[in-house]
């Protein structure tokens, strides 16, 4: 392939990675790194660079528009932030430690949890609690906008909540994805933040993460820009898309079917992996 | 007490939005200017990236790049707007601290002192030991 045909087919599917990514809310950072390496046979290090620049990207037009709404809730944001960037300068590191077999492994494990996270039903938020010393002396409880006025939310669990946020910014830097599937779910299944508050806020927190791995992916010459300019203009321009369409569109049957490309891509990585193919 | 502080985290919130916007607008500008003359010197060289053989030098350095992008070169044009892409977050979390501090919250000035420590030592300092 020439450059024209390959920066316009990578920008196209990666339009298209990030297009369903946003309708779907499941993210199109997860299936660009397959998407380059088994589609357009890219090494699995500067797919990985290409990926971490378009989530920054993404989180960064993303969180723009949503901070105005009033959800999401900086000081949780801020406080995870110390666990999310240190795990992903420790995940960053571990990249040029592990070998590319596993981190497809792992890749592919990821994303079969990010498909199985999407299918679950949501549990409805617990009677309310008393409010939880440690994270009322972190100042994390807040209200938001709901459509009967401010809603007053107590968080707890903050120390499992910060745990998980390492793992997460670990992966986010060995992998080079937002992982804001994990960020949810530490968010609201450990610490009990209402569901719209914790993916406005982990949506703001992706890019700093991202941000964390990206000066050591930089440093290691993982981010080639001939490569990352199609991938980024191209999930930008489609998450940006997918957001606006989001609002007028039924989007089951599209996440069912997206997270079954999902599956496939992730049953294609593990056998790349473990044959050593990539 | 509770009302205000809210209020004025919305006022902080609004700016930073804005920011992010700026620093996204302006990577993406800057991106497509490189893209425009990479693309436009050689659109029918052949492309290969089944082999990682890392970047040149100038390429993997804040300074590096800098420099580079400002002699003409299509590749560091590029390179600089992923640049300004990665620091807008940096920026953002800067920003934040200066919102604490102004705000009289010293215990979220030192959280996001740690973060930004992080960030900066990613950007500036890892390639001392990557």
């Amino acid at each position: 392939m020439n450059v024209l045909e390959f920066t316009f087919l990578v920008w196209a599917g990666s339009l298209a990675a990030g297009f369903l990514g946003a309708l779907t809310g499941l993210g199109g950072g997860v299936v660009l790194v397959p998407l380059l390496t088994i589609v357009f046979h890219v090494d699995l290090r500067y797919a990985i660079g290409a990926s971490l620049v378009s989530v920054i990207a993404t989180s960064s037009g993303s969180a723009a528009a949503y901070v105005k709404e009033g959800f999401s809730n900086i000081r949780i944001g801020m406080f995870l932030e110390i666990a999310t960037t240190t795990g992903a300068l420790l995940g960053a590191y571990l990249t040029a430690k592990i070998s590319p077999s596993a981190i497809a492994i792992i890749f592919g494990l990821m994303l079969m949890y990010s498909a199985y996270v999407s299918r679950r039903t949501r549990p409805r938020s617990a009677i309310e609690q008393p409010p939880d010393p440690l994270s009322t002396k972190l100042k994390m409880n807040g209200d938001f906008p709901d459509t009967s006025g401010m809603r007053h939310y107590n968080v707890y669990r903050v120390p499992a909540g910060f745990g998980v946020m390492f793992g997460a910014g670990a992966l986010s830097g060995l992998l080079g994805i937002g992982s804001g599937a994990l960020k949810v779910v530490a968010m609201d299944q450990a610490m009990k933040i209402p569901f719209k508050v914790s993916t406005t806020t982990s949506n703001f927190m992706i890019g700093v993460t991202a941000a964390a791995s990206a000066g050591v992916y930089l440093s290691r010459g993982y981010i080639d820009p001939a490569l990352s300019m199609p991938v980024m203009l191209g999930v930008l321009i489609g998450s940006l898309l997918g957001t606006r369409v989001l609002v007028k569109t039924q989007t089951k049957q599209l996440r069912l079917v997206f997270s079954g490309v999902i599956v496939l891509l992730g049953l294609e990585m593990l056998w790349k992996g473990i044959t050593g193919g990539l | 007490m509770v009302r205000r502080t809210h209020l004025d985290d919305q006022k902080i919130e609004n700016l930073i939005a804005n920011l992010l916007r700026a620093g996204l607008v302006t990577a993406a500008m800057v991106v497509i200017t490189g893209a425009v003359l990479y693309l436009g010197s050689h659109p029918w060289a052949r492309v290969d990236y089944r082999t990682f053989h890392s970047e040149p030098d100038e390429l993997k350095t804040a300074h590096g790049i800098v420099r580079c992008a400002f002699s003409g070169q299509a590749l560091c044009i590029m390179q600089l707007g992923l640049l300004i892409l990665i620091a807008t977050p940096i920026v953002r979390v800067a920003f934040s601290a200066v919102a604490f501090a102004l705000e009289g919250d010293r215990m979220y000035v030192l959280f996001t002192l740690l973060v930004l420590a992080v960030l900066l030592y990613s950007l500036f300092g890892s390639f001392l030991i990557a």
